[in-house]
């Protein structure tokens, strides 16, 4: 086991400096002048040169290349352009407010939509199995700003039954009532995600001989589904919510923008509104290390409870 | 058990599969009704989409607009025609070039194997460790906004998935007796790929086309509404809820129209997708 997840562990180093790679050219082989794309065509030489050379760009490729590399294995994504502060930090002051509402989202996701994939799975091509097939096809389907929009628009400005606007302060309950609609849109989400794919698993596991033996053995229905198939239906389901992390981070900056909450969604707006080149390419490299890991402890977690997995 | 069942032609097992599922009308109709609004927009929109009606700005749905004008007094409901246009536009090209590109590097990659197939599946792994949102979002900031900026972005995002789906069935096919055969009569490898593994997955291809343009046009949406979509004037959803959502608390018809234009638009082609990926799929095609 522990040589399985050493193995994982070093396999994703060179996916890891890849990735680096792939970021580094990405920005390079953008047409333009990073340094008049930042001060605007109107800076004079001098500044424009004194940028260049605070980027870095005035080194050749293959130093800014390696410099590039070295820092980041340091933990150094470079700084914001902006407020001079590391990615790093900057990042770290916002993630709790995206974190929160991630996990609140994933809570509700797991919540309603395992019960009514395996409920649509057990009666399936019945009404029941229709009903979450359209809601997960509905809620697929929704850009994240828009589904915020239109909640905003029935919950906070018609019924008026949230605040419109707030990120904090006040007390638990005003935290709760704040995060309430932004976790609920992200949680719809995540929900239709999350019942479309434990359907599916559950209809395969269904299909398999040892639920059909342990029927023939007279285990009642009840504990059928519970021990035997949902346990084994829900392993490709955690692979897949892992895989789906990537889509999560980019309905939560969009959820965020539609609820003015503070997190990485303003962070990402902010950089882009001060044209903060340096921070929107860190964050591009902290966002996909971050899915990196994800993967990586979804797989490592897969092998944990699939042994199969770990001889293959 | 010894009786040999005439299996039918494959577009025609395709078709019957997709006519059994009536969601798949309701996605078809939708988008029927969506494509016909785009192309027929001059004859069916009531107003020119960036007249003026300043006298009128910020009103409410009435019988003379029928979804209420904006800000500078354009009408809704022609912004809401036009629009159609930029979203379906942008997926569709998006989505055919990001096609046209992924299957050849899936079919390259699959097709060459070795160290080169590692190098390009590693490749792709990155590529899909980016969010889409982000990755979009990235290079269509540091492009600048314009129309075929936003097609390049949104064309990258979607290039990975497209090789992966290409690449699983070349290994599969590269290993058939055509192939070999072929490889015998002294074909080419590019005329092998292109005449005769690539015809063998295009309805794979062509059917994750329909359920990544959902995606495309989401992201394209999501980018407008950001502020990096097609410039203004030029109608698009996403700026309208954009626009429409800085006057949320007391003009509602200005964010809801346009988002419910994204929602079906999305929905329909989802659906599609589904049923057409349902009819390709032999797991479910069987029951």
């Amino acid at each position: 086991m522990i040589q399985y997840v050493v193995r994982r562990v070093l396999l994703a180093i060179p996916t890891l400096i890849l990735m680096l790679t792939v970021v580094f050219v990405l920005v390079r082989l953008v047409p333009g002048d990073a340094a008049i794309a930042i001060l605007g065509d109107q800076a004079s030489a001098e500044s424009l040169a004194a940028m260049r050379a605070q980027l870095g760009l005035d080194q050749p490729i293959y130093i800014q290349y390696l410099d590039f590399l070295t820092k980041a294995a340091t933990g150094d994504f470079g700084q914001s352009l902006s407020t001079g502060r590391s990615v790093l930090q900057e990042v770290a002051a916002v993630l709790p407010y995206t974190l929160e509402l991630t996990a609140a989202a994933l809570a509700i996701g797991a919540v309603v939509g395992i019960p009514l994939g395996t409920y649509a799975a057990l009666k399936r091509n019945l009404w029941p199995d229709y009903f979450s097939r359209i809601l997960s096809l509905v809620g697929l389907s929704f850009p994240a700003f828009v589904s915020g929009i239109l909640m905003l628009l029935a919950f906070a400005v018609h019924l008026r039954w949230f605040p419109v606007i707030g990120s904090g302060g006040g007390g638990i309950v005003d935290h709760f009532r704040i995060l309430a609609l932004p976790a609920l849109n992200l949680g719809l989400i995540m929900t239709a995600y999350i019942t479309r794919v434990t359907r599916s698993s559950m209809l395969g596991v269904l299909n398999e001989d040892y639920i059909r033996t342990a029927r023939a053995k007279g285990v009642r229905s009840g504990p059928l589904i519970r021990r035997h198939a949902l346990r084994n239906a829900l392993i490709p389901v955690v692979t897949v919510v892992g895989l789906y992390f990537g889509t999560l981070i980019g309905n939560s900056v969009l959820t965020e923008i539609v609820f003015s909450r503070p997190g990485l969604g303003r962070l990402i707006l902010g950089a882009l509104n001060a044209r903060d080149y340096t921070l929107l390419q860190g964050l591009m490299v902290v966002f996909a290390t971050f899915v990196i890991l994800v993967n990586m402890l979804t797989d490592i977690a897969y092998g944990l409870v699939d042994p199969r997995v770990k001889y293959n | 058990m010894s009786t040999i069942t005439e299996i039918p032609a494959r577009e025609n097992a395709l078709w019957l599969a997709f006519r059994r599922n009536r969601l798949s009308w309701v996605g078809l109709g939708l988008l029927v009704i969506i494509v016909g609004a785009a192309i027929f927009a001059p004859l069916l929109a009531p107003y020119d989409p960036l007249e003026q009606h300043i006298i009128h700005r910020l009103q409410p749905p009435s019988a003379e607009f029928w979804l209420g004008t904006d800000t500078y007094g354009r009408d809704v409901l022609s912004r809401l025609i036009y629009g159609a246009r930029v979203s379906l536009i942008v997926g569709f090209v998006a989505i055919l070039i990001a096609m046209v590109i992924g299957s050849a590097i899936g079919i390259l990659s699959g097709f060459i194997g070795g160290i080169f197939d590692r190098v390009v599946m590693s490749f792709l792994d990155v590529m899909l460790s980016f969010p889409t949102l982000l990755l979009g979002l990235m290079i269509a900031a540091m492009l600048g906004a314009s129309f075929e900026n936003l097609v390049i972005a949104i064309a990258i995002t979607e290039i990975a998935p497209f090789a992966r789906v290409a690449r699983a069935p070349t290994i599969a096919l590269k290993q058939r007796d055509f192939i070999e055969a072929g490889r015998a009569m002294g074909f080419s490898n590019l005329r092998l790929m292109g005449g005769h593994i690539f015809p063998n997955m295009v309805s794979e291809v062509v059917v994750m086309g329909s359920m990544w343009m959902a995606s495309a046009i989401r992201t394209e949406a999501s980018l407008s509404f950001i502020g990096l979509g097609v410039p203004p004037p030029t109608p698009t959803w996403g700026s309208m809820i954009r626009e429409g959502f800085e006057n949320i608390l007391d003009s509602w018809w200005l964010a809801i129209f346009p988002s419910l234009a994204i929602l079906l638009t999305v929905l329909a082609l989802n659906i599609l997708g589904d049923a057409l990926r349902d009819a390709i799929d032999p797991k479910t095609r069987a029951e």
